[in-house]
């Protein structure tokens, strides 16, 4: 692989594994609220 | 909350957890397009250089467009009909349009899981022997010309019976227990098979060589509207967005639920897996064209090509090629389902909503019909052109037409979107600003109606694939106008008497004001 083809797949790992990363990060010190009991699908 | 808008929602199911609600709306934006779509995209498009739009257009407009279709399930609490009626008097109709392009979608879509499985037990023998292709459309589809026939193929038609039996007994089981399991279990799985089979691609002759035509950038593409057209379209077809699935998904999860955290993880979520996507596909193209002595533009390609061509090629090449046959076509089955039943959910949600029926009459009255339908269209020798011309014309002008109308409609007709962002901004861990109303109203629509009418003048220009005309007026054309009248229609019926059909947020905290001041 060239050095700027392994640079681009590099970048496109950071950005989108390493966004999905502090996306996980953000909700889990994020808790917000849960219902108590989940409705019946009746 | 008032005893109609509590009793509505007792009624209709949710999800026991955010968690396990992200799982199902991930299961529903990783699909086939994932795998078979953006790999091809990325490469004919700039290749490394492609990420740069392809990130602008996840930004300003994939991200957004989810965030509104959570704002809209989550606050009116509905199926995409219902929540279109609490927004709005007016609004209704963009909901059963809605459904309808699901009801059309799920018909032909099924068809492909049936044979992606089919395909999982053809790797364990390569049953499809030196010429993939010609076993494709001859021994196994056993294409006629094109038409609509009632040749059943049994190869075909079995799998595809027993596709539907399992989604309607997961549909079923309800919103937890069906849809809520099902992804708990198959995202995970789907995960570690796809990375199973990069790793074992990673390790063939020539994927260096695939990895480095994928990410080789072209920076000149930038410079170019349809690199542009191209990460704007693949953004808005791979995230399920603007069609009623992220409505209906978001109107099952708790009240006070942070929806632009859980949104922002389902939209990298997305974008990581069709990374991962590319390089195990790109890795395998490489090999491809290793074996074959020639170059991978030569033998890169997508869709059913890339799945039930290309990858049997591979399959027949490579060292372990019934376990990478088994692993992607077992991806193709896990991806394809999980996406199907989010799709299928879209139309038994507004069944249930309008009707007041319960969840098993709901997925009956709807399943059957619909898997009836699609039996008899896809199941027999004309199936394939069937596929091809119904998806090409639903997905263009069905889904995007119907994004365009219902961000417009939100935005400019009924004014929504400020209230929208206000729920959003509640209790999301992440605050969008009134540039987020823009990007709704302006940018986005302005994006995706570039690309309809694009579309709409190479559509009227040359028929496509030179399929026959009555054929493409009526299941393409047609199909496209129909869901469209008979959405419309659809909101004739009137609602249930015992049907909410008000702001359920206003009737809440009008409660809740109630309570403290006694």
């Amino acid at each position: 692989m060239s050095g700027t083809a392994i640079m681009m797949m590099l970048l496109a790992m950071a950005v989108l594994w390493g966004g999905l990363g502090f996306a996980i990060w953000n909700i889990t010190r994020y808790k917000g609220e849960e219902p108590e009991v989940f409705q019946r699908d009746l | 909350m008032s005893t109609a808008s509590e009793h509505t929602e007792k009624h209709r199911g949710a999800f026991s957890s955010r968690k396990v609600f992200i799982l199902a709306a991930i299961g529903s934006a990783v699909g086939l397009g994932n795998i078979w779509r953006f790999p091809y995209v990325a490469y004919e498009n700039g290749g490394g250089a492609f990420i740069l739009p392809y990130l602008v257009a996840l930004l300003t407009a994939g991200l957004p467009f989810l965030l509104l279709d959570y704002g809209l399930g989550h606050r009116y609490r509905g199926s995409a009909p219902l929540s279109f009626r609490r927004a709005h008097r007016a609004g209704e109709g963009l909901g059963w349009w809605q459904v309808g392009i699901c009801f059309v979608i799920a018909v032909y879509y099924a068809a492909v899981i049936a044979w992606a499985a089919r395909y999982t037990l053809f790797s364990l023998d390569k049953a499809w022997g030196s010429d993939p292709e010609g076993f494709l459309f001859g021994s196994y589809l056993q294409a006629g010309d094109p038409g609509i026939g009632l040749d059943f193929v049994t190869g075909v038609t079995v799998p595809l019976v027993l596709v539907w039996v399992a989604v309607l007994v997961i549909m079923a089981l309800g919103v937890q227990k069906g849809i809520g399991a099902t992804s708990v279990v198959f995202i995970p799985v789907l995960l570690l098979a796809f990375a199973a089979l990069v790793v074992v691609a990673l390790t063939l002759d020539g994927a260096t060589a695939g990895l480095d035509a994928l990410f080789t950038p072209d920076w000149d593409a930038l410079t170019e509207t349809s690199v542009w057209i191209a990460a704007f379209g693949q953004i808005f077809f791979s995230l399920s967005i603007g069609f009623g699935i992220m409505i209906t998904y978001a109107s099952y999860v708790g009240r006070r639920s942070d929806m632009t955290g859980s949104g922002l993880v389902v939209g990298f979520a997305n974008s990581g897996f069709e990374l991962l996507a590319g390089i195990g596909v790109f890795a395998a193209l490489g090999f491809m064209a290793a074996s074959a002595g020639t170059t991978v533009d030569q033998v890169a390609s997508d869709g059913l090509g890339l799945a039930f061509i290309a990858f049997p090629t591979i399959i027949n090449e490579a060292p372990a090629g019934a376990l990478i046959g088994v692993l992607f076509f077992g991806s193709l089955v896990l991806a394809g389902v999980t996406s199907l039943i989010s799709v299928i959910e879209v139309v038994i949600s507004g069944v249930r909503d309008k009707f007041e029926m319960t969840r098993v009459g709901a997925s009956m009255a709807v399943g059957v019909p619909a898997a009836l339908i699609s039996i008899v269209l896809l199941g027999t020798t004309t199936g394939i052109y069937v596929l091809d011309i119904v998806d090409h014309f639903i997905n263009r002008f069905g889904i995007l037409l119907v994004a365009v109308v219902s961000m417009l409609a939100l935005s400019w007709v009924f004014r929504k979107t400020a209230v929208l962002r206000g729920h959003l901004n509640r209790d999301g861990s992440i605050q969008i600003g009134t540039w987020w109303q823009w990007l709704i109203g302006l940018v986005t629509p302005a994006a995706l109606t570039f690309i309809l009418v694009k579309e709409l003048m190479a559509n009227i220009e040359t028929p496509y694939e030179g399929y026959p005309g009555w054929m493409l007026g009526t299941l393409g054309w047609g199909v496209a106008a129909a869901v469209i009248v008979l959405g419309f229609l659809a909101t004739l019926m009137p609602w249930r008497d015992e049907t909410f059909l008000d702001d359920p947020e206003e009737a809440h905290e009008a409660r809740e004001a109630r309570e403290g001041r006694y």
